[in-house]
């Protein structure tokens, strides 16, 4: 078996020819989600939001007795937010032991991808874009960006900082 | 000796006492699993200490013991002979730490003999040549109750030094405590209990917290139906359930004293280390309290300690020279209160010595000369809360890093406590946390803000007002800084949604459109003004997120009856929020923070600038409102200035006679009201409110003025506001036809302060009152004695020195043309003991002195009454 560039998962990497990601759409472009860190997929019923909290923290949501702590994938992309809409597709994850919710705008079918397919980010992809993605699979109908939930959620992405930093006038803009 | 050393010996010292023990015991019922369990544990400790410590002889020992006895458990019969071999085995392990305790070191020598001899019995050579066992049954396989090398799991403490100080409680609570094992019964003679992992606890927690929320879900759904068939089982459910949160709770509690375990032993090393000679009392040991908590104010109590020791108690000379008792003592004590746990940590030191912390805290640069100049004694004793505070110039070892103190506080304010210092210069001081008894379902105050709601600790809520502008509650503010008028006290009140960022900028909001929900942290009250208020729930704290912790205004989060997720504030983290305002700067606002009590002997004075910038001073109780009018609004007709006020017209006269007002922008203004007249007077700033203990020196000379006095190390004129209250309603003090009969409407005023005669006699008139003021106690009985029947109540100072209104009302009472006169008492300061007296004697009321208002209600009151018993 050939080395190939590791990454995060290089062990189950090296173990398996393919991986399993769930697939989610946000702003038209396909994200691929490790499976195994997905935990459940579910409609938002009412989410309350966290005043001062950064921007990409859509609020806490009650899964089953449990709150969840939801961050829209959308914000952190810095994208526009859609029109709120009640009822939004959410990703749960499980993360340091903590539970999060990633909202996103739909989840589609779970695809089975070779290892070797997946390229490095595009040296002109989004910084923002690229913090959080950890590579990109060439399908037949389009890109999937694989994502890096480390990144996303970790204490070595900018949430924590940008969090401590975040001035006490600037309010939860909704 | 090194302190791991020292602790390593005490506490093996005891762990080979309890060996002994129990080997012995054991020798008696070799199928005692439960005890084997035990005693291949201690060993096991000693074991494994030695080795960590580098102590060779010690520890290849107690390995030859620890192979032996695992023979026992793996089922090998116990004869005397093993048995005999590990206690001289013990033996020689108490020899090498008799010496090692003299001389630090372990004695020369080896234990090749009795390690070969342990080493053979393991391996069963002996056996051949050993008599037959006298109890050949083999042991039962055994139950293992616990991982032997894991760690006990903390629900039952594990033996606890033998310290003379330790609570009986604790001693019970010692590993010897029995598994389920039938033989343990005899053992130890403990059966009644069991040992559960902590996980165990941990999880039914959780799980009845579930049932908490889903019981509370029910009873919302339930709600809505008014004859729902589910009513009664429901009922029934919900009792259990919190019968059974109550019963899971209580297995989750421990004593405090497990806290305090180290304690003495610290003390002690302290004593050594400082030269001085301390005693530890604690009180309360068997206070109970949620273990998660207790973990939490382990550390504040250590630190707490070391502060005492090192800083405050004196050296044995130290103190016969101040003419204390040569030993200090530090005086821990716990107990219930409400709810929450009150733990005070005492010393007779010397007090907090606040000049220093004061000259630190500007070395330091946490605050500007300036600010420090307004702020209360108290509100400096908090910078040693401060990370790195201190004021030792020089760094011992067992403190003055600066580190300590703000642990404590961190600590306590984490698990929603709050810690506050009192002291007395050379007397000692006083630190006293309030702390949760149990982090896992709280009583919570719930509210809306911004269209949110959240969830308010209810330990923290003191009360709810609604501030409305007619009610006796009202909402005054200084530039832009709310303040709540609240009996006689005044309360920074903060906007929740303004904290939260929902106001929007430049919206107007009406102030008085909401509830203020009074908080107190500690001695520090202040008011949260939020939309609405529901109801007081149980709720489940659950943690919040990592990534939401910097936010640090948010405690937890919770799911309601509803299934919203709702936030639980954090009122030190609300406190800490308050962000500068133009009015005043953080330090200064958190110096409002205290409630000023008139009673404190202390009064509140309103300073501001009129005239040539001149500082000039006004009794708060006094003001009914502050107000800052447009320069447009006011308008002079006829020769008079009046501004337009509330739909109304008011007359407003400046501070200082013939002084310009403002001619553009905003013109400050005091507000007096006296039922339904009006007036203002203008000054041209408002600089602050300051309480402290006045001197008023009488000047007589300039009218409008009483006297002056030092506030904050400034002269400052004290107004005459009846004074200025004539000049703007020159009927203001002519009687309104109030009282009815001409006998029944003269007031004996009787205090030895000209201020208070002059601020009380014109108030008195103003409320249509026939007003005699007298200085001299004596010369009102002669007044009183003469010609009783003219007055109708008498009011006198009940607080001077020397001759008082007590005296006055014994020389009344033996008299019988004035024994019944009332009399109102009056004190700056309501002291239970003179509360007391004054109901001995039959003193009518007592009022604060400058609770105007009041006294003028006790006075109706009693000349009612009066007329009541004659009619």
């Amino acid at each position: 078996m050939t080395l190939m560039p590791r990454s995060g998962f290089a062990d189950a990497e090296a173990a398996a020819e393919t991986r399993d990601y769930v697939t989610v759409l946000v702003d038209g472009q396909l994200f691929g989600l490790p499976i195994e860190c997905v935990h459940d997929v579910f409609i938002a019923s009412e989410i309350t939001p966290v005043p001062l909290a950064p921007p990409e923290v859509a609020g806490l949501l009650n899964l089953r007795g449990r709150v969840v702590t939801t961050l829209s994938l959308r914000r952190i992309l810095r994208l526009e937010e859609g029109e709120a809409r009640p009822g939004r597709m959410v990703v749960g994850v499980e993360y340091a032991g903590e539970s999060f919710g990633l909202a996103v705008d739909g989840v589609g079918e779970v695809l089975s991808l070779s290892v070797s397919d997946l390229q490095l980010n595009p040296i002109n992809l989004d910084p923002r874009w690229a913090r959080i993605a950890k590579g990109v699979h060439w399908l037949e109908n389009g890109l999937l960006v694989v994502i890096d939930i480390e990144a996303v959620l970790g204490s070595g992405s900018a949430e924590a900082p940008r969090a401590s930093a975040f001035p006490p006038q600037k309010g939860f803009q909704p | 000796m090194d302190d791991v050393l020292r602790e390593f010996l005490t506490e093996t010292f005891e762990t080979v006492e309890n060996v002994d023990r129990q080997l012995v015991q054991f020798e008696r019922e070799p199928n005692n699993a439960t005890m084997l369990a035990h005693i291949f544990r201690l060993v096991h400790t000693i074991k494994g200490t030695c080795g960590f410590l580098g102590l060779p002889r010690l520890e290849a020992l107690s390995h030859a013991a620890e192979s032996l006895i695992s023979r026992f458990r793996e089922g090998a019969p116990v004869t005397t002979e093993a048995v005999t071999l590990i206690l001289s085995t013990i033996d020689r392990i108490k020899m090498i730490l008799k010496v090692l305790e003299e001389t630090q070191a372990e004695p020369e020598g080896g234990d090749a003999d009795l390690i070969a001899e342990l080493t053979a019995q393991a391996d069963g050579r002996v056996q051949e040549h050993a008599p037959e066992p006298a109890r050949p049954t083999p042991l039962p396989p055994l139950p293992r109750p616990e991982a032997p090398a894991a760690a006990p799991p903390r629900v039952q403490q594990p033996a606890p030094q033998a310290e003379p100080d330790e609570p009986p409680r604790a001693r019970q609570a010692s590993p010897a405590r029995p598994a389920p094992a039938r033989n343990g019964a005899q053992g130890t003679g403990i059966a009644q209990s069991i040992r559960v992992g902590l996980d165990t606890l941990e999880g039914l927690m959780t799980m009845v917290s579930e049932l908490v929320l889903t019981r509370n879900q029910l009873v919302e759904l339930a709600r809505h139906d008014e004859n729902s068939a589910f009513k009664a089982p429901l009922q029934r459910l919900s009792s259990v359930t919190a019968e059974l949160q109550e019963r899971v709770m209580k297995t989750r509690m421990q004593p405090i004293s497990t806290a305090w375990q180290k304690l003495p032993r610290l003390v002690r090393d302290l004593c050594a280390e400082l030269g001085k000679d301390i005693e530890l009392i604690l009180t309360g040991a068997d206070t109970e309290l949620d273990r998660q908590v207790l973990e939490l104010v382990k550390d504040p109590f250590t630190h707490l300690i070391r502060n005492a020791a090192d800083h405050a108690i004196e050296t044995p000379e130290e103190r016969r020279r101040a003419g204390k008792p040569p030993r200090g003592s530090i005086r821990i004590s716990a107990a219930h209160e409400s709810g929450t746990i009150t733990i005070e940590v005492a010393d007779d030191g010397r007090g907090l010595d606040v000049a220093r912390v004061a000259a630190k805290a500007l070395e330091r640069g946490l605050v500007t000369p300036a600010e420090l100049e307004r702020m209360s004694d108290e509100r400096i004793a908090r910078f040693i809360f401060e990370p790195g505070f201190t004021t030792i110039d020089h760094v011992s070892h067992v403190s003055g890093r600066g580190v300590g103190m703000d642990v404590v506080r961190a600590n306590i304010e984490l698990i929603g406590g709050s810690v506050d210092i009192r002291w007395t210069p050379g007397q000692g001081s006083t630190f006293t946390m309030k702390i949760p008894l149990t982090l896992a379902i709280v009583a919570a105050l719930i509210i809306e803000s911004g269209g949110h709601r959240f969830a308010i600790p209810q330990v923290a809520v003191v009360e709810l007002v609604q501030p409305r502008g007619s009610s006796e509650h009202r909402l005054e503010s200084i530039n832009g800084a709310s303040l709540l008028r609240l009996r006689d006290t005044l309360l920074p009140v903060v906007r929740l949604s303004s904290i939260l960022g929902f106001d929007k900028p430049g919206q107007r909001l009406d102030p008085e459109d909401g509830f203020v929900v009074v908080l107190k942290l500690g001695k520090r009250s202040f008011g949260l003004m939020v939309d609405k208020v529901f109801h007081t729930e149980e709720i489940v704290v659950k943690p919040i997120s990592n990534i939401l912790k910097p936010i640090n205004i948010f405690s937890g989060n919770t799911i309601l009856g509803d299934g919203r997720v709702i936030l639980i504030l954090d009122p030190n983290g609300v406190v800490q929020r308050i962000g500068p305002s133009p009015a005043a700067s953080r330090q200064e606002r958190e110096d409002m923070a205290p409630r000023r009590r008139v009673q404190e002997d202390k009064s509140s004075f309103l300073v501001f600038r009129a005239g040539e910038g001149e500082l000039k001073a006004v009794p708060l109780a006094a003001v009914t409102r502050l107000e800052e009018f447009e320069v447009s609004k006011i308008e002079a007709i006829g020769g008079r200035i009046v501004a337009q006020y509330r739909g109304d017209l008011i007359p407003i006269v400046p501070a200082v006679p013939g002084a310009p007002l403002h001619e553009s922008g905003i013109q400050p203004v005091l507000v007096f009201s006296e039922g339904d007249r009006t007036a203002g007077i203008a000054v041209d700033e408002i600089v602050d409110i300051v309480e402290d203990h006045l001197e008023i020196k009488s000047t007589g000379q300039a009218p409008g003025v009483i006297g002056s006095a030092v506030i904050r190390s400034r002269a400052t004129e004290i107004i005459d506001v009846a004074h200025f209250l004539r000049q703007a309603h020159p009927d203001w003090f002519e009687t309104p036809a109030q009282p009815s009969r001409a006998r029944s409407n003269r007031v004996l005023l009787v205090d030895g302060a000209p201020f208070f005669r002059g601020m009380l006699a014109p108030a008195l008139k103003a409320a249509g009152y026939d007003v005699v003021a007298l200085a001299e106690f004596d010369a009102a009985l002669t007044v009183l004695q003469r010609s009783a029947e003219s007055f109708a109540v008498v009011v006198a100072d009940i607080e001077s020195r020397g001759r008082n209104g007590f005296d006055l009302v014994e020389g009344l009472q033996v008299d019988s043309r004035t024994a019944d006169l009332p009399v109102i008492g009056m004190a700056s300061r309501l002291q239970p003991a003179a509360l007391e007296r004054a109901r001995a004697l039959g003193v009518f009321d007592v009022v604060a002195k400058f609770d105007r208002n009041g006294l003028i209600e006790a006075i109706g009151e009693a000349i009612q009454q009066r007329e009541a018993e004659a009619a």
